[in-house]
């Protein structure tokens, strides 16, 4: 038999379906990929190995008897921030050292009701802080892809969800959950080659994902193929109770929207993310889009965003000041880390202290700063007035047009070490911050190389519960794109 | 915005971070970057704007109330760090 590694999503599904394989059979043979490469990756941070068998063999019982759900037999790997019963839960921080919940996510319940296997947690930046996964308490994950030309220098997979992209780049799993508050799944699904779409804010429940900044935290699907995403999403989102956010709309039939054609859709272009020293290479990209939409039918406006520059700093005001909020609970006494003293309070700091690395401190502590006594109104208030000029634009904007076309990242994968200045770094975020202040969806899609062989991705932003039609037009992207490269194997 | 040292020692009290005379320095300049940066923000006249509260159009939800969830303290304090009969332990707080 072929190497079941190679089948995308869909060819899973219908491979299992018809009994080519069993979902034993890609379980394992997803397992022994994952042994095999994951010391040279580092993807995953924790393979269940009993748990993943034992999954797939109830789903065989299943298939065998003609049943089992949309996702039955197929393996996948879990983002860390996702709550995982028994299973280690930890946003890859020291601080929550040993966790292992005693629930599941609402998301990824939703899979394993749909008859996903589990084959282990995944790396990421801590608490989802960081664009090229350097951030993480258990090390950085590689990218499996390299410079072209015999330059053999390990490359970021870009963050937060850095493990998701390199497992579903590096065919570790089918697909993998990520998450994204600012770009962490757009960004690493660009830097690796892969398809990543973050939902409008409220599509999926954020009950069992840990925190980081809940007005903007969204979780959504990394995979090989735009119908893959599609297949993914449909199984993630749902109306939750547990989440007062999560809105109670029926969820569509994603999978039907791939393969519709976009002639007579509007596509926005907007001027304001033609950046200043922005590459030639992710301009002409992004004129190629443009092209492909046209061929297709599509007719092309040009439209304007005008505080599109206000709201990477608006970001990194909101979402530290969420974020110093969200992580005051790790203080050492119900779960996780604890570093002992007789004074309470000294205990408290001294666990923070060691349990938080650099980048997590510096944003608790911006976000302490912002949100004190004397500095609320000129931060805080101030940026979510910006954020409600920022959806103005994006309201103005779709009144024209039905989905926008912009890059996925002002760059390729770098490597790392090679960006040290934390504004340089929140840069990478740039094209994608702006969806997340709006809860708008967005996603991203493998359009071509750069001139040193590294993928680049076009994104796709739409209006607020209309992940349809940025199916429908991913998946002409995908299809004139023709983007079938892979990194070379060197791991 | 400079941000100085009493600063970011009041800041860290505040957060529940202890930070090392090195870490210290360190964060003065970062945090003073970070914030030099947000400055930009000061140039959007935001007279009249009301500030968001909810990204998306949704109304609150209410729910009954009832107890929908609880009585199992054993898995509450299944992580504690430090634990006796259901209750998490910590030193000392009051005298």
């Amino acid at each position: 038999m072929s190497d079941l590694t190679e089948l995308n999503l869909a060819e899973a599904r219908d491979g299992l379906k018809t009994k080519a394989f069993s979902a034993r059979e890609i379980t394992d043979a997803y397992l022994s990929a994952i042994d095999a490469s994951n010391p040279a990756l580092n993807a995953y941070i924790s393979v269940t190995h009993d748990q993943a068998r034992a999954m797939a063999d109830a789903s065989d019982e299943k298939l065998a008897k003609g049943e089992g759900g949309t996702l039955e037999g197929i393996p996948l790997g879990i983002k860390d921030l996702f709550a995982t019963k028994g299973v280690h839960t930890q946003a890859c921080s020291h601080i929550l050292d040993g966790f292992q919940p005693p629930y599941e996510s609402t998301v990824t319940s939703n899979l394993w009701r749909d008859g996903a296997v589990m084959l282990g947690k995944l790396n990421m930046d801590e608490f989802a802080m960081g664009s090229s996964n350097e951030t993480s308490y258990y090390g950085n994950v590689v990218n499996p892809w390299r410079r072209s030309g015999g330059d053999n220098a390990a490359l970021v997979p870009g963050g937060s969800s850095g493990g998701s992209a390199t497992a579903t780049s590096a065919h570790l799993c089918v697909a993998a959950t990520g998450t994204d508050t600012g770009g962490s799944i757009r960004q690493p699904a660009a830097f690796t080659g892969l398809v990543g779409i973050k939902p409008t804010y409220g599509r999926c429940s954020r009950w069992g994902i840990v925190a980081f900044a809940s007005s903007l935290d969204q979780a959504g699907p990394l995979s090989r193929t735009v119908r893959d995403s599609a297949i993914m999403l449909g199984s993630m989102a749902s109306h939750d109770p547990k989440d007062t956010t999560s809105v109670d709309l029926p969820v569509p039939d994603y999978e039907a929207a791939v393969g519709r054609d976009v002639r007579g859709l509007k596509v926005g272009i907007p001027k304001e993310y033609r950046l200043d020293g922005m590459p030639g290479e992710i301009e002409t990209l992004w004129q190629q889009g443009v092209e492909w939409l046209k061929q297709a039918g599509a007719e092309i406006v040009e439209v304007s965003l005008p505080y599109t520059k206000y709201a990477l700093p608006s970001y990194y005001i909101v979402a530290p000041a969420e974020a110093s909020s969200n992580l005051a609970r790790y203080d050492g006494v119900r779960y996780g880390l604890r570093v002992p003293d007789d004074d309470v309070i000294t205990m408290y700091e001294k666990t923070r202290s060691e349990g938080f690395g650099p980048e997590v401190k510096r944003r608790v502590m911006i976000g302490t700063y912002v949100l004190s006594a004397g500095y609320y109104d000129a931060y805080y208030l101030k940026a979510q007035k910006i954020r409600t000029l920022i959806k103005r634009d994006f309201e103005k904007a779709f009144a024209d047009v039905d989905v926008l076309l912009t890059p996925t990242s002002p760059n390729a994968a770098f490597a790392p070490g090679e960006i040290t200045d934390p504004v340089t770094m929140y840069l990478n975020d740039i094209f994608t911050v702006t969806v997340n202040m709006a809860g708008l969806p967005g996603i991203s899609v493998p359009a071509g190389l750069d001139g040193r062989g590294l993928p680049l991705g076009l994104q796709l932003i739409g209006k607020a519960f209309d992940e349809e039609t940025l199916f429908r037009t991913a998946g002409v992207l995908e299809e004139s794109a023709g983007f079938t490269a892979r990194p070379e194997k060197w791991w | 915005m400079a941000v100085d040292e009493a600063t970011v020692r009041r800041i860290a009290r505040l957060a529940r971070i202890s930070v090392s005379d090195d870490e210290a320095k360190a964060l003065q300049g970062e945090l003073s970057t970070i914030l030099d940066w947000v400055e930009q923000l000061n140039e959007v006249d935001v007279e009249g704007v009301e500030p968001m509260t909810s990204v998306v159009e949704v109304s609150m939800k209410m729910r009954d109330d009832v107890v929908a969830d609880g009585e199992c303290p054993d898995e509450v304090t299944a992580n504690a760090p430090a634990k006796e009969d259901h209750f998490f332990m910590v030193p000392k707080v009051v005298e």
